[in-house]
């Protein structure tokens, strides 16, 4: 199943490649819609990740759902006491850290968390399951199955929490609290005297410095997840290519992944958490 | 790997699934654990009140118990005495009803024999009077003699 599996794929990189490949539709330059030859256009969607990603997050919408649609206080089910653990952790992780008060904070961190947690497990897959079903039943050339090793998916949260990072600091300290924490930390620049000269400098100083704090916290948070789910998936493929050893192997790197896929996916809500919570405290 | 519309396309799936999550998902299940938390609450309370209550009522049935107990002696106390008195109310009863039917069958007694005595005492001096009149026949004038044999009579 290994190197001679994919796109009539003869060497071990073009196997790789082929595997680290998304299904792409673009506008063409003639203006009709082509499938993968969009590589470096901006206008391009990646199929594969959008179409696990939104069918990942409706599994978590479908089981929470029916879980919450009937909860039992005196006799909950089995699946409902899973739920209910899972809904608590997630509580007491924001009660820990976030101290104000909002409805949005605990449903966002489980969302986030359960719904990375089902897309990394889309990695413990055996990578050339879904590739080749797709490929020889359905036709489709490429599909890769893990969203999160698509640095759009991962881009695309870590850039929702960002924003909400933004309204949060705006809502609790107001616009000039959002300028004042973007130009008066850390230094405070004077106020009276001589020194009033180098307040300008100050405080573009301080901006170039907190602006780079509050971009690097999208990106770590999304480039985290990513390069941990993507090294992941390399190494499974590369797995992969071995031939019959791969077995014992993929298995030690299936159970070690199985921590990496929950801790990805606790970090990332916890950081949300985290970054919510210092935008709505005052220093 | 290159940045392109699937970014967005996450983004807005992202809001669409946390909306809902907010919406609908969380404050069903938090609300079953918050009613369930507040129902355990609840149950220990009412556990500790009924053992409260039962302590209680034990001392009150131990109480009664006692009570009981304390009576039941009493008026067994009061039943033997009673039964003493009863017996001994008897005995003296006995011992003087005796004495009255003793005393009784003594005075029939005496006075049987006296009116035994007065009789023969009175034959007697009949008898005599007969024989000293048959041995003195004439000689002897009854009426001049009367008070001697009388006397004679008394002696008897």
């Amino acid at each position: 199943m290994a190197a001679e599996g994919g796109h009539g794929a003869a060497t071990s990189s073009d196997y790789i490649a082929h595997h680290l490949q998304n299904l792409q539709v673009c506008k063409a330059e003639a203006g009709e819609w082509v499938w993968n030859q969009c590589a470096g256009n901006p206008m391009a969607i990646n199929v594969d990740s959008m179409f696990w990603s939104v069918l990942l997050g409706l599994v978590f919408v479908v089981l929470f759902r029916g879980v919450a649609k009937k909860t039992s206080v005196g006799k909950p089910s089995k699946f409902q006491a899973l739920v209910e653990i899972i809904v608590e952790f997630v509580d007491s992780s924001v009660k820990d850290t976030f101290h104000g008060s909002s409805r949005l904070i605990a449903p966002l961190g489980l969302t986030i968390f359960v719904w990375v947690f089902l897309m990394n497990l889309m990695d413990l897959v055996p990578v050339d399951w879904i590739p080749l079903f797709s490929e020889k039943v359905l036709n489709i050339p490429y599909m890769k199955v893990v969203p999160t090793t698509d640095v759009n998916v991962t881009f695309g949260m870590s850039i929702a929490v960002f924003f909400l990072i933004i309204f949060y600091t705006i809502k609790n300290k107001g616009v000039t609290g959002f300028i004042g924490e973007l130009t008066l930390h850390p230094i405070a620049p004077p106020t009276r005297g001589l020194g009033l000269i180098a307040s300008p400098f100050i405080i573009a100083f301080n901006f170039i410095l907190e602006s780079v704090a509050l971009l690097a916290k999208p990106v770590s948070l999304s480039l985290r997840l990513f390069g941990n789910m993507f090294a992941g998936e390399l190494i499974f493929i590369l797995i992969a290519l071995l031939g019959i050893y791969q077995l014992p192997l993929h298995f030690g790197w299936a159970v070690f992944h199985i921590l990496i896929v929950t801790l990805q996916a606790f970090i990332f809500m916890m950081l949300t958490i985290v970054y919510l919570s210092l935008a709505s405290e005052k220093h | 790997m290159d940045i392109n519309l699937t970014l967005i396309g996450q983004t807005i799936a992202m809001i669409v699934f946390v909306w809902f999550c907010m919406k609908f998902i969380w404050p069903p299940i938090l609300a079953a654990l918050e009613e369930r938390q507040k129902e355990i609450e609840e149950g220990l309370a009412a556990a500790d009140l009924s053992q409260e209550k039962l302590v209680e009522a034990e001392a009150k049935a131990d109480g009664i118990v006692d009570e009981a107990r304390k009576q039941a002696t009493g008026i067994l106390d009061q039943a033997h005495a009673r039964a003493n008195e009863i017996v001994a109310e008897g005995k003296t009863d006995g011992v003087k009803e005796r004495e009255r039917q003793l005393m009784a069958a003594k005075a029939e007694i005496e006075q049987e024999s006296n009116r035994a005595r007065e009789e023969l005492r009175g034959q007697v001096s009949a008898i005599a009077i007969a024989s000293a009149e048959k041995i003195l026949n004439r000689e002897i004038d009854g009426k001049t003699h009367e008070d001697i044999l009388g006397k004679l009579a008394q002696e008897l």
